[in-house]
């Protein structure tokens, strides 16, 4: 009998290897697949309960953890003044996922990013719960402000850039929402609010600055003019300006909104005046080729680099000339980002030089220690400095006697373009500004969706003035 | 060749009493240190009470050492530290995924009120029952009743809501109560099995014929067999537990084969049950649905939740858990019970699971050592079928949760919440003990020396007297 209870003696052995064996494969086989399963509601509310570090604008925290000091969530998001940097920050939520820099940062703010890993190390080593690193936004809160005050409770956006470096230092859209009531822990409130956001018909979760694109109108004349210089066109160049331009193939004819006259103009002059025929037949002169190389020279038809993760701004692709014509007052299929237009302006303000916007100058442990920072990127030479140089004088006459004195500011050299453009025949106009003040080295787009034609050059103005 | 009785072969065990109370004590730990790690990880600040609960569980731990001490002296020392651990550590697990709930359960106490009255019981059969061959006389009784008990789930108006949970139907509710009745047919079973085979294993060693090289038994002799056989399909069939199926299946298997040392009767059995198994899980959908939420739980998550849930708090738990206290068993459904062990992984990880699994093989390895030292067919047979019984269980239950096996609703032995498998479970530690006591303890009489033990040289030792030490 013996023989038989060692056989089964082995036979158990056998057993609990397997369960062993079975439980090391498991181990190893399956931990990947069901820590990474979205159902895995273990491992999503630890990392929505961890600490993340914050989001800084200048050294205030407009996103910032706070210990809740119950289970299972350790921690919860804030977010001060939301509403105001929502389209910077994004939200954060358990239900709906995150957004803007708490998505793009998300590795970095929870400290499991590649370059903090010497810290990671360093924590579990000292039995210290792991820290996020910060986020320090270009952003410049008097900027922010003053963009988000000057906008009032009309629907619009306002970009405004460092344009020697790309820095955005404002970056503001409305109607905005306050991503504080997407990160609450009370979820069914939270899904209340997504609701009542997604919902709402003025859309105020759509980033207007730098996520949707609407037709530019005049202010893509500064490209069809920087198009114009860098072939042979000078300031004094007469170009014939209609009174009313009829559109090749078309029974169509596209009326001068200033008054042009009925003969001819200088460039310069059709800039200031902002004379529609002056451009069109500047366009149908240079042909689309040309006009799309310097659309996309400034950065249409692809998307930027770095971390603004903005809509893609474009130029039709093959107009005819009734549609070129159109093109060239940034009408027809012509649609940019107000980040777009404040980069065209920034570019011609820097000699030329298109400079890649970009809204993080670094990340830092929570020992200030920097991780990681971000060297200012040249992504193009638009045009020559010479030509740049003699634009900008075109936009600072437009500022002087033009279209666009109510940007003034004494002291400040301003120079800008202002754009009025029509969606639909009937509908409310798009009102547009964008332009620089040299010796502030920022350049401004202001977009207004509903507005009548100039109300966003005082816009431009205030927030060019708040940035220091 | 039989020696004389200066000669004959003495087998002497040393008592090795301390080394039990050591190993006790160190036993004891792991039930204090989970429970006071538990409120210490959350942090708690620990009350009189909390100090009370240690001392008490201490004194507990020290208080089934003695009884063996004093009552079963030469019993095995490793198996009842092993239970102590396994019952100390479920308890704190029960207690741990109790108040994780808001507001906090109390599933403990009552959990704890069974273990005193499992420990009272593995006292009351040490004092009383000193020689288990009483227990001998009675295998159809015995067999009637645990076939009774393990069919009673069966009988409408019996079964409990439980059974809705895990999809078998193991579990009874009398007056409010519920109990799974094959933890009790556990013990039953085995004593019917083991009086049965004492009585007829040379019958069923002997008779037969032999065809085409296979020796076959005689019809008659395979109607026990052929019962069991039955009794296991229905309860694959009605009760959709492979488990415990399995459970009783191979253990009358298993004791059919340590009784005659014949592998034919393992051929015989395993072959029909894994036919009859494989036919069914083509036949029945229910069999077949329990198959595929085994295979891949994920093709069906609401209906495989509890098993999914569990799988990502093994995960999460990972190598070396979350902690006690630290992580959330409490999000799998009666993770008390059925997936402890889950639990245990959850927050003492793949290794603390590990190191689970390991005690249990070596509480089963000692009880197997039990019956290689008693010189009673009787006894042989009941601490082996005792020893695999738990065996199979654990395999069944942590497999199940492991995804090893399909998930059956058997209880982790010592460790799952519920009463009737922690005091069955006592009560047979008690008989292993008492087995172990008489094997080891010197013989009085010659007289008392089996006959068979001629045929057993490998577990004794010559006696030293003749080489004059």
């Amino acid at each position: 009998m013996n023989k038989s209870i060692r056989g089964v003696a082995v036979v158990t052995i056998l057993m609990f290897l397997a369960l062993l064996v079975n439980a090391t494969a498991g181990y190893w086989i399956r931990t990947d697949e069901l820590t990474n399963d979205p159902r895995n509601t273990r491992v999503q509310d630890e990392q929505f309960g961890a600490p993340r570090g914050p989001i800084l604008a200048a050294n205030t925290p407009v996103a910032s953890s706070v210990e809740t000091g119950t289970r299972p969530y350790a921690n919860q998001r804030q977010y001060l003044d939301g509403p105001l940097y929502a389209p910077v920050t994004g939200y954060y939520s358990y239900i709906f996922g995150r957004s803007g820099l708490e998505s793009l940062y998300n590795a970095e703010l929870v400290g499991q990013a590649d370059s903090q890993f010497t810290q990671r190390i360093v924590d579990t080593l000292s039995g210290r719960t792991a820290q996020g690193g910060q986020v320090q936004t270009t952003i410049q809160p008097h900027a922010q402000q003053a963009a988000w005050d000057a906008l009032g409770d009309r629907d619009g956006a306002v970009v405004a850039i460092d344009y020697t470096t790309g820095a955005v230092l404002a970056w503001v859209s409305r109607p905005s929402y306050d991503p504080s009531t997407l990160a609450s822990l009370d979820f069914p409130a939270t899904q209340d609010a997504w609701a009542q956001l997604t919902a709402d018909p003025t859309e105020p979760m759509n980033d207007r600055a730098t996520k949707e694109i609407f037709a530019p109108g005049s202010v893509f004349k500064l490209v069809v003019a920087a198009a114009a210089l860098n072939h042979g066109y000078t300031p004094q160049t007469m170009i014939d300006t209609p009174q009313a331009l009829p559109l090749p193939g078309t029974t169509i004819t596209l009326p001068n909104l200033a008054a042009c006259g009925n003969t001819q103009q200088s460039l310069d002059n059709a800039l200031t005046l902002s004379c529609n025929t002056t451009f069109a037949n500047v366009g149908l002169a240079l042909g689309d080729d040309v006009i799309r190389e310097q659309a996309q020279a400034f950065g249409f038809d692809s998307a930027f680099g770095g971390d603004m993760a903005s809509a893609v701004s474009t130029f039709p692709a093959d107009p005819d000339q009734a549609q070129l014509a159109m093109s060239a007052i940034g009408q027809f299929e012509v649609a940019a980002t107000p980040l777009q237009m404040a980069v065209v302006a920034g570019a011609i303000a820097n000699d030329g030089t298109v400079m890649e916007p970009y809204v993080v100058s670094e990340v830092r442990n929570n020992n200030q220690r920097v991780m990681s920072s971000h060297q200012p990127t040249v992504v193009n030479q638009a045009m020559t400095p010479a030509n740049a140089a003699t634009l900008q004088e075109m936009m600072t006459h437009v500022v002087q006697r033009g279209t666009g004195t109510q940007a003034q500011i004494s002291g400040l050299t301003v120079g800008g373009k202002t754009g009025t453009a029509e969606t639909t025949p009937g509908a409310a106009s798009h009102s547009w500004f964008a332009g620089f003040a040299a010796e502030k080295n920022v350049a401004v787009a202001v977009y207004l969706a509903t507005d009548a034609a100039g109300t966003a050059t005082p816009v431009a103005r205030a927030v060019m003035e708040a940035v220091s | 060749m039989m020696a004389t009785p200066e000669a004959l072969p003495v087998v002497v065990y040393r008592k090795q009493r301390n080394a039990e109370l050591g190993l006790c004590l160190l036993a004891s730990l792991f039930g204090i240190g989970g429970y006071l790690t538990t409120h210490l990880n959350r942090g708690d600040t620990l009350t009189v009470t909390s100090v009370l609960i240690c001392v008490g569980w201490l004194a507990l731990c020290i208080g089934a050492h003695l009884v063996v001490r004093v009552k079963c002296a030469y019993a095995d020392p490793v198996i009842l530290p092993c239970v102590l651990a396994l019952n100390g550590l479920g308890l704190a697990m029960i207690h741990r995924i109790d108040i994780g709930f808001e507001p906090p359960m109390d599933a403990v106490t009552m959990q704890l009120v069974w273990t005193v009255l499992g420990v009272g019981l593995f006292a009351l059969i040490l004092i009383y029952l000193r020689d288990y061959r009483v227990l001998e006389g009675f295998p159809y009784v015995l067999f009637l009743v645990g076939m009774v008990l393990l069919l009673l789930p069966l009988v409408p108006g019996l079964a409990s809501p439980r059974n809705v949970e895990n999809g078998s139907q193991i579990w009874i509710e009398v007056f409010g109560y519920s109990f799974q009745p094959a933890e009790i047919a556990k013990i039953v079973l085995t004593l019917a099995f083991a009086s049965y085979l004492t009585a007829n294993r040379d019958l069923l060693q002997l008779a037969g014929r032999r065809v085409l090289g296979f020796h076959l038994p005689r019809m008659r002799d395979l109607v026990p067999i052929g019962v069991m056989w039955a009794a296991a399909l229905l309860v694959l069939v009605f009760q959709n537990d492979l488990g415990t199926s399995m459970l009783f299946f191979g253990l009358f298997v298993m004791m059919l084969f340590v009784a005659t040392s014949q592998v034919r009767w393992v051929v015989i059995g395993v072959g029909a049950f894994a036919a009859a198994a494989l036919l069914i899980g083509q036949v029945a959908p229910h069999v077949a649905t329990r198959i595929s939420s085994w295979l891949d739980p994920f093709s069906d998550y609401d209906r495989n939740y509890q098993i999914i849930t569990a799988q990502f708090g093994m995960a999460w738990g990972g190598l070396f858990g979350r902690g006690w206290g630290m992580g959330r068993p409490g999000l799998t459904p009666v993770a008390s019970s059925d997936f402890i062990s889950a639990a245990i992984a959850e927050e003492l990880g793949l290794v603390g699971l590990m190191a689970i699994i390991i005690v249990y093989l070596l509480m089963v390895a000692r009880g197997l050592r039990v019956a290689l030292t008693s010189t009673v067919i009787f006894g042989k047979l009941l601490a082996a079928g005792f020893s695999f019984v738990f065996a199979l269980q654990v395999f069944s239950i942590i497999g199940g949760v492991t995804r090893l096996l399909p998930l059956t609703g058997l209880t982790t032995p010592f460790m799952s919440q519920g009463g009737s498998s922690l005091v069955a479970n006592w009560m047979i530690v008690a008989m292993l003990m008492v087995i172990s006591h008489q094997a080891r303890r010197p013989a009085t009489t010659v007289g008392s020396v089996d006959a068979n033990l001629s045929e057993d040289e490998t577990s004794v030792i010559q006696a030293q007297g003749g080489a004059g030490s």
